[in-house]
């Protein structure tokens, strides 16, 4: 008796019946990688943070104490202090609410426009979806931050020009696979199968075709909160976006930029959480990802 | 265009009668390019009609300066602001089509002479960061696609984490590390090659997981594909499943998605310049935008959109090259 | 090139003994293949069959060491030309794929690499096994290309794999593994997915290197198939071989059930009005009376005359679909349209349910104006036609459950109320032997045999006059096929519904049909009582379709009963 397999051959895909039903809630812990999990949990940390602060910390974000500037991180200022005295810990606790609400608001511009645009050109038969393709073409020749920046400038500096300048400039990639989905959706053979029923088209629209369209919102949602941040951090970051006092992190980042050479805490810690907060949203999403792919197909 | 004989060259094949010729197919795409960008131009000029402040008084040096009221208007007339606005649109759009791209507000400078002082670094900058990044992602999607579970989540956390990371961070972070703590590379300033090496590895790394993500799902799927299987049926080792049929499947999306990334590197290289205080489009661009100094913020989207549109269509071209599929369309893969 | 010695005179060429195949780590490893012997002389065809799960796809793999990483091999022998396979190093097992041992896969549009010329795959087993030189590997191409029957080499060998039809690229696959001669020959499964005019050409191929003196294993879930070919037949079943011998044997006078539940499955073999299969248990429908009700002479439910359909391609040309097709669809009748891929038998039936237009001709529902009418005015009657799908699955709202799905296609007007509508739910999957207890499941959850019955029990729930059913079981495995056609037969004559069935398979149209319709590009060849057809076919090419037609080579009356 010996084994007789080639080690250094990758696996292969072999036939196989459907995928037995998994059931029960246990399966389902089970199945979920510690990745996930610790995501979940900082994201509840941040949703605390945002919501009740003062539940994470007993200073106050904007309490000027001059004596105290400057200082690397110890027991009791956990991420050093600014040239103000300010706490950078609390400092980066009470920026939770501002740079996640900015998120929030910039990803609710950007789909609920890539929605309105997607669903448009899906549906609208082919002088829309002509129109709109080339549209989405033109605003792809700004790439990202840029048409941020243009918006910015024709409009002028300040936390709602940010949420609408990074909620318009991501919509165009949200649009394009939106728009991708419902004529997947349009074509699936189950709206066929709706309209060979004698369903009414507002029926299947309502039903079939947008439920199943908007699915993968979810995880666009959860994706682009994480990129979002991101971008409306570097609009703060470029002096363009929440003004300086105001706890925010990429204002924090763009405030502690002339201090780099001696004071790095004051870029380690917000810009930490801004990519901490990347993450996590990104290990969700994928997570949440193949959970609806493995649900539907 | 370079690519187009080796277009031709597939042509060495019996032609099937119903094949358009790539010379159409290039003109196809070269008058397609030209609308994006006259389509480009066109919500520029209506953005900057959108624009809810005075554009004299813009002129004149900001919302806190106070000029009398004849200044004001002998502005308007000597850049014909008050022309009727179609008038204004075919001033605009034949000024462009001219290279003309305007005065600034801030420098009273022609716009054009403005850019073309710093677009050189820029583009320096932007295409040493998108090879970089390829040179960092193949080799580590060769080393650890589909090599078991440790060697592979290696490579998909390395991506990952890249991947997110926002360059201003990165930067600062690079700068820190290597520029004031170890000191190898100069902080600040200057187009020395080795200046160059940190902002190019700032916008590089993300890039790099970027199509590092991209890159190693198409090789895990096309190890697993019926031809990689077939190929091992003749004895075939799995480096040369790898190298010979894998690979290049692999690096299709990820050829496409270089025009896009170039596209995305350009907004990154704004803020690296920032950080490292390079010269470059991006100071001037965040100046201009803090200043609303509209002419300099439209001749330089206009000048990314240009490039944007150009690099794209020589990706189209290149994928001609790379997809032998499309230099022989008898039928739909 | 490494022609393993000829073993000792009248040893097998490849002897297995105790098989057994499992996969996960140590400690967890689920078995798939149980501990099976066979062996395969050289000149001789051994074939494995068995449906999906079997384990026949596994074993394949394993006699080349491809297995996966995963997976744990054992067996008491497993020796090829005399010398022993097992606990070969990789390198070692590089040198017996291709050289000694030719693979050829099924489904050779992704078996040959996309990105690659024809000739480059071909050349590649000569290549890694250092066969000569470039130009002479350059010309063993060309003289391997005109061997397997491939027209016109020198410009085939530079292709893709796309610019060639299925059975041109599956040639090219058979002759990049049989390059260098290999005394064994592994094909899984190669003519599935091909056109039977075709597979019966790739059949003839595979005789020709079973007569050059090399050894063949065939895989297949179709014993029809393989009953040309093999001399010996190995029946698979869960990862057991439950049965093997000579071809003969096995087709004529098979001793285990499950073969001879296989055989009786195979639909070619028997006309209207015989079973399959034994009955479902469960299946609430009373057994029927297996005649077909006599309805000639009753007004027919579809017309269709002279309908023309082109579709204009992506390069501007303009291709006929369906030209000139005209039928008639009787109460409680089944018509049976046959044809290959591209005979426009699909386009047929979406016309006939108004899904498109036709450019010319129309179609009369009861007598009454149907393709002509508006959208609107069609919504209401279109419930007198519905329809099954090839591929049930993508035909479900994947978020939908079983429930759903069947109680979207129940008439609001006809069941009112949460009770009432769950009731007629659960009636209607009663009559296609689906359980309560899926009722909650989703698609993806169910097996595909019960896929095409919540599909049936979808399309009765509007109480159709006619089902038009697209391929209904050309997905599923031979046994479900007959438990398929099996319940649609008794659904027919309880339910008096008609059908117009469509199929690639002329087996099946022969046992469902009670009029059957010969399609080719688009037009009609032959149509009549489907014993004509089947019995004195006129068109030419009606008769090439039968004479392709593989059929079990054992005489058709002697039917057991099978134990239920």
């Amino acid at each position: 008796m010996a084994t007789a397999i080639d080690p250094t051959v990758g696996g292969l895909p072999l036939p196989g019946g459907p995928a037995p039903a998994r059931t029960g809630v246990l399966a389902r812990v089970r199945g979920i990688r510690p990745a996930v999990a610790l995501s979940v949990l900082f994201l509840a940390i941040i949703a605390i943070a945002a919501l009740v602060p003062s539940l994470l910390t007993k200073g106050n974000p904007l309490a000027v104490n001059l004596g105290h500037s400057l200082q690397s991180p110890s027991l009791e200022f956990p991420f050093g202090t600014d040239q103000s005295g300010r706490s950078v810990y609390t400092r980066v606790i009470y920026g939770a609410r501002e740079s996640v609400l900015i998120g929030l608001g910039a990803t609710a511009v950007g789909l609920g426009l890539a929605a309105l645009l997607g669903v448009a050109a899906g549906l609208g038969g082919k002088w829309v979806d002509g129109a709109i393709n080339r549209l989405l073409e033109v605003l792809f020749s700004f790439p990202g931050l840029l048409l941020a920046l243009f918006l910015v400038a024709i409009f002028g500096s300040g936390v709602s020009t940010q949420i609408i300048a990074v909620g318009v400039a991501s919509a165009p990639g949200y649009a394009r696979m939106i728009r991708g989905q419902v004529l997947q959706v349009k074509g699936a053979d189950y709206v066929i199968a709706s309209r060979a029923l004698g369903h009414k088209p507002s029926r299947t629209l309502f039903k079939n075709i947008l439920p199943n369209a908007f699915r993968p919102l979810v995880v666009l949602a959860t994706l682009g909160v994480g990129q979002s941040i991101v971008w409306a951090s570097a609009l703060s970051f470029l002096g363009l976006g929440v003004a300086p006092p105001k706890p925010e992190w990429g204002a924090m980042l763009d405030a502690g930029k002339d201090y780099i050479q001696t004071a790095w805490w004051l870029e380690l810690f917000p810009g930490a959480a801004i990519v901490a907060f990347t993450l996590a949203a990104s290990c969700l999403g994928r997570y949440l990802q193949r959970r609806i792919e493995g649900e539907t197909f | 265009m370079s690519a187009t004989p080796s277009i031709t060259a597939g042509g060495a094949l019996e032609a099937p009668p119903r094949r358009r010729i790539p010379g159409q197919v290039v003109l196809r795409r070269l008058v397609g390019a030209l609308l994006v960008l006259w389509a480009a131009a066109t919500l520029c000029f209506a953005m900057q009609e959108l624009s809810p402040g005075n554009k004299a008084l813009a002129i004149l040096g900001g919302s806190g300066a106070r000029p009398p009221q004849e200044q004001i208007e002998a502005t308007e007339e000597k850049y014909g602001l008050n022309d009727p606005i179609l008038q204004r649109y075919t001033r605009f759009i034949g000024n462009l089509a001219t290279g003309d791209l305007g005065t600034s507000y801030q420098y009273k400078q022609p716009v054009t002479s403005l850019i073309s002082e710093q677009v050189g670094p820029t583009l320096v900058l932007v295409l040493v960061s998108t090879l970089l990044a390829w040179v960092i992602a193949v080799p580590i999607t060769l080393l650890t696609a589909g090599r078991g579970r440790l060697r592979s989540s290696f490579g998909s956390g390395f991506e990952a984490f890249f991947a997110g990371m926002p360059p201003y961070w990165l930067g600062l972070v690079l700068l820190v590390v290597f520029a004031f703590e170890l000191g190898w590379f100069p902080a600040i300033g200057g187009t020395s090659p080795d200046a160059l090496l940190l902002p190019a590895l700032t916008l590089a790394l993300p890039l790099a997981g970027f199509l590092g993500q991209v890159t190693r799902d198409e090789f895990e799927r096309g190890l697993k594909q019926p031809f990689a299987v077939s190929a091992r049926t003749r004895g075939a080792s799995e480096a040369e499943v790898r190298r010979r049929h894998v690979l290049r499947h692999a690096l299709l999306p990820g050829v496409t998605l270089t025009g896009w990334a170039i596209g995305a590197t350009i907004s990154g290289a704004v803020l690296v310049e920032v950080i490292y205080a390079r010269p470059g489009l991006g100071q001037v661009l965040v100046n201009a935008v803090s200043n609303q100094d509209l002419p300099v913020v439209v001749g330089i989207t206009m000048l990314v959109a240009l490039i944007y549109v150009v690099v794209n269509l020589l990706v189209d071209l290149l994928y001609v090259v790379v997809d032998p599929r499309l230099r022989t369309a008898t039928g739909v893969a | 090139m490494s022609t393993p010695q000829p073993a000792a005179a009248g040893a097998p060429l490849l002897e297995v003994e105790d098989l057994k195949v499992g996969f996960g780590p140590r400690g967890h490893v689920n078995e798939v293949v149980h501990g099976i012997s066979f062996a395969v002389e050289s000149g001789k065809c051994l074939a494995i069959v068995g449906e999906s799960g079997s384990g026949k796809t596994v074993t394949a793999r394993t006699l080349v060491g491809l297995t996966g990483e995963r997976s744990q091999v054992e067996a008491g022998k497993l020796d090829l030309g005399g010398r022993s396979l097992l606990g070969l190093s990789g390198r070692r097992w590089r040198e017996v794929r291709g050289a000694e041992i030719g693979f050829v896969l099924q489904d050779a549009l992704v078996s040959l690499d996309p990105l690659r010329k024809v000739g480059q795959e071909i050349a590649e087993p000569l290549r890694i096994h250092g066969w000569g030189e470039r130009s002479g590997r350059r010309q063993r191409v060309i003289d391997l290309l005109t061997e397997v029957g491939v027209p016109e080499p020198e410009l085939r060998a530079r292709q893709l794999p796309h610019e060639l039809s299925g059975g041109l690229r599956q040639r090219a696959l058979i002759a990049a593994a049989i390059a260098l001669d290999p005394s064994l020959l592994i094909a899984d499964e190669p003519t599935t997915a091909l056109d039977v005019t075709v597979q019966a050409q790739i059949l003839e191929l595979l005789q020709r290197t079973k007569e050059r003196g090399r050894g063949l294993i065939l895989i297949s879930h179709d014993l029809a198939v393989v009953s040309r070919l093999a001399d010996h037949v190995a029946v698979m079943r869960l990862g057991e071989i439950v049965e093997q011998g000579p071809v003969e044997q096995i087709l004529r006078s098979p001793r285990h059930r499950y073969t001879r539940a296989l055989l009786d499955a195979v639909p070619a073999a028997h006309s209207k009005g015989t079973r399959l299969a034994p009955r479902v248990a469960g299946a609430y429908i009373p057994a029927g009376d297996p005649q077909v009700p006599t309805v000639a002479g009753r007004a027919p439910i579809i017309t269709a005359e002279n309908l023309v359909k082109s579709f204009r391609g992506p390069d501007g040309t303009s291709r006929t679909a369906v030209d000139h097709v005209s039928l008639e669809i009787r109460p409680g009748e089944t018509l049976g349209i046959v044809g290959e891929s591209g005979s426009g038998k699909t386009t047929t039936a979406r016309i006939i349910l108004a899904l498109i237009d036709p450019d010319g001709g129309n179609v009369t529902l009861r007598g009454k104006a149907w393709t002509t009418l508006k959208e609107k005015d069609r919504r209401q009657r279109r419930r007198r036609v519905s329809v099954v799908y090839q591929d049930p699955l993508s035909s479900f709202d994947p978020r939908w459950t079983v429930r759903r799905i069947v109680d979207d296609a129940i008439a609001e007007e006809d069941y009112r109320g949460k009770e009432a509508r769950l009731g007629r739910v659960r009636e209607l999957l009663g009559h296609v032997g689906i359980g309560p207890d899926l009722l909650d499941r989703r698609p993806l959850q169910l097996s595909g045999g019960q896929r095409q019955r919540v599909a049936i029990a979808r399309a009765l729930a509007p109480q159709p006059e006619l089902i038009v059913c697209d391929e209904p079981v050309s997905a599923l495995d031979v046994s479900i096929q007959a438990q398929v056609l099996d319940l649609l037969a008794d659904l027919q004559s309880e339910l008096k519904v008609a059908y117009l069935f469509i199929s690639h398979d002329l087996g099946v149209i022969y046992h469902v049909s009670d009029c059957v319709l010969v399609m080719k590009d688009g037009r009609v060849v032959e149509s009549g009582s489907a014993e004509q057809i089947f019995n004195s076919p006129q068109a030419e090419y009606t008769q090439k379709l039968l004479a392709a037609l593989p059929r079990l080579d054992r005489t058709e009356p002697e039917r057991k009963a099978v134990p239920a």
